[in-house]
This record gives structure tokens, sequence and C-alpha cells, in this order.
């Protein structure tokens, strides 16, 4: 009787283990790929600026994870922030106030950046705040923010709560210059049906993944409106690792494309076991499979979409290049830094365009803003969510090409 | 309480005479399998073809588990410890081979110091090295865990070393997950040599990249023949080993009554030792096949493979070799068959349902003996 026992006891220490085990598979967040470079002199922020030469000053502050576990992501939004105010205090500044910047350390963590939003806000009494990064810590500031009617404007925080409360009342004082992730799914499934004409698509997507799945459901959505026919629809879990079961059921469905909005590390185990089987169909996905480390040549012949592509022909982005490794060593901008650069170009013009310091005005001017930005020409819908284009990048013979930037 | 039951009714059903409601469960179990059996037929005779690729997936991942089960099985029989680091040694073995290729480039060796060689000797000397290197290291490490964590604790309880196991197995998960050593991150794993696709139409063709296949076939690649050629390779050496040298008598001496053989003059100790060793090679060569066919190696690689291979294990009869390969076999196709006709995320369920049933019909598994009690 004791084998049993110990056997009992065995099965459950067994399922024990395998429901604790930690599934954290590690992840980038989705709007912020790697940057290539380590943080190099960027110019301190000027918390005493240069008296203004006329009108007075314009108090702005940058929220921006410059410690803790991203702090790559703080310093390129910095950089990207600092350099658009100094391209404008050297134009004269914004209603003939020069613009003073204070930054603060938010480490992409909630409590962190509530206590700096207070600070700025009731301490400091600043009315424009960029930032956060990440939507954990954007979220609690925003409502902090609203509540004090102080303009928060988001670079990268894509999740739909900070603009948007819980009841779905729009928050009238918070924007952001990214889109939403379903946005990416509408995007490639326009890609797919007008420029790689493919009627027929199978979805591979992380059940466990809301990003994953937001952009999978997004993408067979319209891609349906769109015409196309969904031909599969598989699921799998962060810990899978052998995908030829699903894969024989899209060589049994041969699709025009293989829709898998995953992370790099998901999407080179995939594209690797479909090249093996000889799956000639091209996969396309989502700025999660932005990253240095996708397999290039499992990828090869792949799509994906994202928020800003250094290869993008635009004026806007040619200059904005330009004028960032100016100022950073020759350093290339990431999507991070294009994206504060653009968000608080934004800000600035919404300021302008509303002739005052008021942030109620600001706000509206801001609703009805139509502005060239690097990431595309934005305009705002009534969840303060840019309308604005996204890349498509394709994998092909080892390297990642801008293909096309198309406008939803 | 529910323990207590579950060891009373378990023979019960199996062999004594049958309870009340017995009936109950057996005729529940029958509706299953039909329905499974069903599933599966009309599927096969839907698209031969999708059956067969999902076959070759099933069997290609029952190979990995058999090379890890006989780990969990050889140590089990002779120390009646489940080896939960095990897993982590099969992790340990993918790495190696890892910096191997990207930091020493030790599968190109034979051309640097025999430049003359055709490349396809130097790829397989080169790959062989790679495998072996990564077994010696699996094996060293094995030895290790045994002397430090496991010996100490012999006469201790069994949970005592139980316990201990798993301890072993996140201290490799995480101490591996550290920055310095192999990193939390997934990290691509560049083959040591190029895989090849083959597809089945009118014989055995290969593929050729960049071409198209000619329409629905069954394709496998050359890692699925490694793994058929190392698998069976294993299996037929093991059974040597175990019943025909000297050491392989000492083993089972050593499983069969431990106090007799130490007075017999075998030196138990080192016949553990060797045990866990050679699970621990196997294990290692098993991970180097597993890196290159999922292409894909972070540290917690080793949990699932080696919790479905402890099922394939107690499968089989935990303590047999050949139940250990036949089980890791039934897990794949099982696994597969359900990724492949019911969905992907249910094939882990399907797979631990495995371990409650034959817990519950047959606790000594398909091969085992059914242990008797000692006092």
């Amino acid at each position: 009787m004791r084998a049993y026992k110990v056997f009992s006891v065995l099965a459950l220490i067994a399922m024990l283990v395998a429901a604790c085990t930690p599934a954290a598979a590690p992840t980038a967040a989705p709007t912020t790929p790697p940057q290539q470079t380590a943080p190099t002199t960027a110019p301190a922020a000027p918390a005493t600026a240069p008296a203004a030469s006329s009108g007075g000053t314009l108090k702005v502050a940058i929220l921006a994870p410059l410690s803790g576990g991203q702090p790559t992501f703080g310093v390129s939004t910095r950089d990207g922030a600092l350099l658009a105010i100094k391209q404008w205090n050297a134009k004269g500044g914004v209603l003939g106030m020069q613009i003073v910047t204070d930054v603060e350390d938010s480490q992409c963590l909630p409590d962190p950046a509530v206590n700096a939003a207070n600070k700025v806000i009731n301490q400091d009494k600043i009315h424009y705040i960029i930032g956060e990064v990440c939507s954990a810590a954007s979220i609690p500031v925003s409502d902090i923010a609203n509540a004090a009617k102080v303009i928060q404007m988001s670079p990268t925080s894509t999740n739909p709560l900070v603009t948007v409360d819980q009841n779905g009342q729009t928050k009238q004082y918070i924007f952001r210059a990214c889109f939403i992730d379903p946005f990416q799914g509408k995007v490639g499934a326009k890609f797919a049906v007008d420029t790689l004409k493919a009627k027929t698509a199978f979805i591979m997507y992380n059940q466990s993944s809301d990003y994953v799945r937001g952009l999978a459901e997004a993408f067979e959505a319209s891609f349906t409106q769109l015409g196309g026919k969904i031909v599969g629809k598989e699921t799998y879990t962060n810990t899978d690792t052998d995908f030829s079961a699903i894969l024989s059921k899209v060589s049994t469905a041969s699709p025009d494309l293989v829709y898998l909005p995953d992370y790099y590390n998901i999407v080179n185990l995939v594209t690797k076991q479909a090249k093996q089987m000889g799956i000639a169909a091209p996969f396309m996905g989502g700025d999660g499979w932005d990253s240095a480390d996708l397999d290039v040549a499992a990828a090869d012949g792949g799509y994906y979409t994202n928020h800003y592509d250094p290869g993008d022909t635009r004026p806007e982005v040619q200059n904005f290049l330009k004028d960032y490794g100016a100022e950073y060593s020759g350093k290339v901008p990431d999507a991070l830094a294009a994206l504060a650069y653009d968000a608080t170009n934004l800000l600035l013009t919404g300021i302008q365009n509303a002739g005052a310091d008021d942030t109620t005005k600001v706000a509206t001017a801001l609703q009805n803003i139509k502005f060239d930005a690097v990431s595309g020409t934005i305009t705002y819908d009534a969840q303060h969510d840019p309308i604005k284009s996204a890349v498509v990048i394709h994998v092909t013979g080892g390297k990642k090409e801008w293909v096309a930037t198309i406008a939803p | 309480m529910q323990k207590a039951s579950v060891s009373t009714t378990a023979p019960t059903l199996a062999h004594g005479p049958k309870t009340r409601l017995a009936w109950v469960g057996q005729g529940f179990l029958l509706i299953l399998a039909v329905l499974a059996l069903y599933i599966v037929v009309r599927n096969l005779i839907q698209d031969p073809v999708q059956f067969g690729q999902i076959i070759i997936g099933g069997l290609q991942l029952g190979f990995v588990y058999a090379l890890i089960a006989l780990g969990y099985t050889m140590v089990y029989g002779i120390v009646k410890l489940i080896n939960f680091a095990h897993g982590d040694v099969f992790m340990v073995g993918a790495f190696v081979s890892f910096f191997s290729v990207t930091k020493f480039n030790l599968e190109s060796w034979p051309a640097v110091v025999f430049p003359g060689l055709p490349a396809a000797v130097v790829v397989v000397i080169g790959t062989l090295t790679v495998i072996l290197l990564s077994m010696i290291v699996c094996t060293v490490l094995a030895i290790t865990i045994e002397r430090v964590a496991y010996k100490p604790l012999r006469d201790a309880p069994r949970i005592a070393a139980l316990i201990t196991a798993i301890g072993v197995s996140f201290f490799l998960e995480y101490f591996g997950a550290l920055k310095f050593v192999f990193t939390p991150e997934f990290i691509p794993y560049p083959s040591p040599f190029t895989v090849v696709t083959f597809y089945i139409n009118n014989g055995i063709q290969m593929m050729v990249p960049g071409k198209p296949l000619p329409g629905h076939v069954v394709t496998f690649t050359s890692i699925f023949v490694i793994f058929i050629v190392a698998t069976l390779l294993v299996q037929f050496l093991l059974q040597y080993l175990v019943h025909r040298t000297k050491i392989g008598i000492a083993m089972r001496a050593t499983s069969f009554d431990k106090p007799a053989a130490r007075l017999m003059g075998i030196n138990v100790d080192q016949v553990i030792s060797f045990t866990f060793a050679v699970g621990a090679a196997f294990a290692g060569l098993g991970g180097v096949l597993y890196a290159i066919a999922y292409s894909s190696i972070w540290t917690q690689l080793g949990i699932l493979p080696g919790l479905k291979a402890f099922v394939a294990a107690v499968v089989g009869g935990i303590g047999s070799i050949p139940g250990a390969f036949v089980g890791a076999l039934i897990m794949g196709l099982a696994e597969n068959l359900t990724m492949g006709y019911i969905s992907t995320p249910m094939r882990d369920a399907v797979a631990f349902t495995i371990l409650i049933l034959v817990l519950l019909i047959r606790p000594t598994g398909l091969f085992g003996e059914p242990e008797k009690e000692k006092a």
C-alpha cells in the first residue's frame, strides 16, 4: 500500500510543480524595441534654464523611467523630448515663452510615477506632462493629471485605459502619441489585402497574452471586413516550443498569409519550423517582431507593422534622423525616441494653436490637431487615440526593410 | 483521506472483485477511449497527409521524452528517487552545446585541424563532438548533484530527497537565469549543421530551399532521422549495458536489494553515481537534439519536457527501460494528436490526465511489475 501512497503524493507534487512553473516569457513591451547603443551624453535637464528673452517661461515635465528595469526606454524618451524642446526654443519658444523642462525619474512603476506626478503638479505647478512610457505607470498618472486639469501626453503607452476610464469616458486632458495595439491588426490586414493581395489568412496567436490576442482579433475583424477569408485560427500558450501540429494545419489550409502577432522569440521558433516544413506562405506580425534577436533567416519573407522606421523616406523622418544624430553624437533614434519627439511636438503645437497657457483650450486644440509627425500624420479620435499611419517592414535577405507607410 | 482512498481502490479496479460503482468509471473511460479513437480515425480518412504529419511530429516529441525518461526510470529503479532536476540537466545540455557552437566553433574543429577533410565528414565529426561534450558536462553535473544533494539524504525519508530534488531543479533554473550565467532570455539556437527537409512523394525526396513543395505532402527533417537513430541506439546500448555487463548486474543487484548487494561486495555508491551519470548523458544528448530541432533555448526549457518524460516513465512503468521508451512515444503521440485534432492548449491537460488515469487504473504502468510490499 505504501507504494501507492508515495505515487499519489508524487503525482500531486508533479502537478504542483507544473502549476507553479512561472510561465513568464521574457518579453519586451510592445512599443519599445531595444535601443542599439548605451546611453550617451544626453544634456542634463536644465531645471534652471536661462532666463527667457521675452514673455516668460513655460514649464513642461518629462516623466521617464531613467532607472529601474528599462532605463534605455527612459533615456530614449528623454532625449527625443529634449531635442524637440531645444528646437522649439531655438525658434523662439511657444507663444513667445521659452520652454523649461523638469525631468523626473518615474521608473516605469505606478508608485514612483504617481509621486513624480504629484510633485510636478502640486509643488512645481506644472501644467504639461510628457510621459510615462509604460502603461502601468501612465494610467495612475493620468487619473491625477485629469483631475488636476493638467495635460498629459504619453508617447508610448498603448493600453486603452490611459486615455479612457473604466466607464468608457474619455479623459479630457489625456492624450497619447502612439497607436493602440489593435490598430496594428487593422493596418496589417489592410496591407495584406491591398499590397500582398492576400485572399486567405491563417491566424496563430498566444491565448495567454492580451497584446497578441488584441492584435489577432483586430486583424481578423479587418481582414474579413476587407473581403478576405480566415481559413484557420489556432492558439498556443507561453511555454509551447513545438508548433508542428499547428503548422501541419497551416500546410493543409495553404493560406496566402499567416498572421502571427507574437514576440520575436516565438516568431523565431514558428518561422523556423515552418521553413523546415516547406510552408511558403509569408508570415506577418506586429511590433513584437522588432528586435535585434529576430532570426532574420527564419523569418525571411515576413512582414511586420511598426511605429516608425529609419528607412522611411518622408522628410519628417529624414530630418529627425539628421537632427537627432547631430545632437546625440551619431546615434540612430529608436521608436521610443521618435515617439517622444512626436509627443513633445504635438503638445507644443497644441499650446501654440490654443493661443494661451490654458489647459482646457489646449485640450480642445489637441483634439482638433492635424500634425505631420515623424511617426505619421496625426489626428485624434474621440478616445484621444491618434489616427495615424504605421510602417510595414519586410524581412528580406537578412535585413529589415521599410516597404510602406499605411494610413488606416 | 483522498490519498488513502486512491491507494485502496486502485488495486480493486484492476484485480480484485469489483466495487458496486466501478462500472460507472469504467464506462466513462470506455466512452472517452471510443471518442478519441473515432476522432483519430475520422481524421485519418479525411486527410491522411495531415495525419502523417502529426504522427511524425508526435514521434519526434516522443523520442525527446524517451531520452529524458530513461534517466528518470533508471534512477528511480535504483534509488527510488524521482530526480526532478533531471529536466534541468537536459536544459544544461542544450546550453553547453549552444556555447560550444557560438563561442568556440567546436562544430568546425575537424576542418581546422585537418584542412583536407570533405565537408560532410567535418559536419558529422563536429556535431558528434558537440554532442559528446554536452553529454560529458551533463554527466559531471549529475554526479555532482548526486554527491552534494542526494547522497547525504540516502537514509532520510524518501520525501526529503524528493523535496531536495525539486530544490535542485529550481536552483538550476534560476541560477541559470542569472545575467552572467545563461541570462533569462530566449536565445535563438544556431544549429551546428544545416537541417534538410525531406518529403514523401513517389518515394522520399529532398526539399530544395526556396522551391515550393509539389502540393500537399508529408515532410520530415534530418533531425527526425537523427532522433530515431539516436534513440534506438541508446535503447539497445542500455539493454546491453544492463543485461550483459558486470556493472549492469551490479545495477540490477543494487536495485533489488541495496544492503544485500553491499554485502556481496558491490560498491553501491559507485553504482548509484554511474546510474545518474548514464541517465544524465542521455539527457544531454536529448538536450542538444531538442535545441537543434526546436531552435530556441532558455533556462526553463527543461521543465515541461522533464515533467512529461516523468509521466512517460510512469505510464511505461517506472523502473522499466523499455517501458520508458514506449511510454514516451505514447505521450508524444497523444500530445500531438491533441494539438492537431482538439486544440493546442489542451496538450498539457491531456498529458497529465494520462498520468492520473494510469495511476488510477494501473499504478505500476504498462511494463511495471506489481511491487511487493516490504515491511
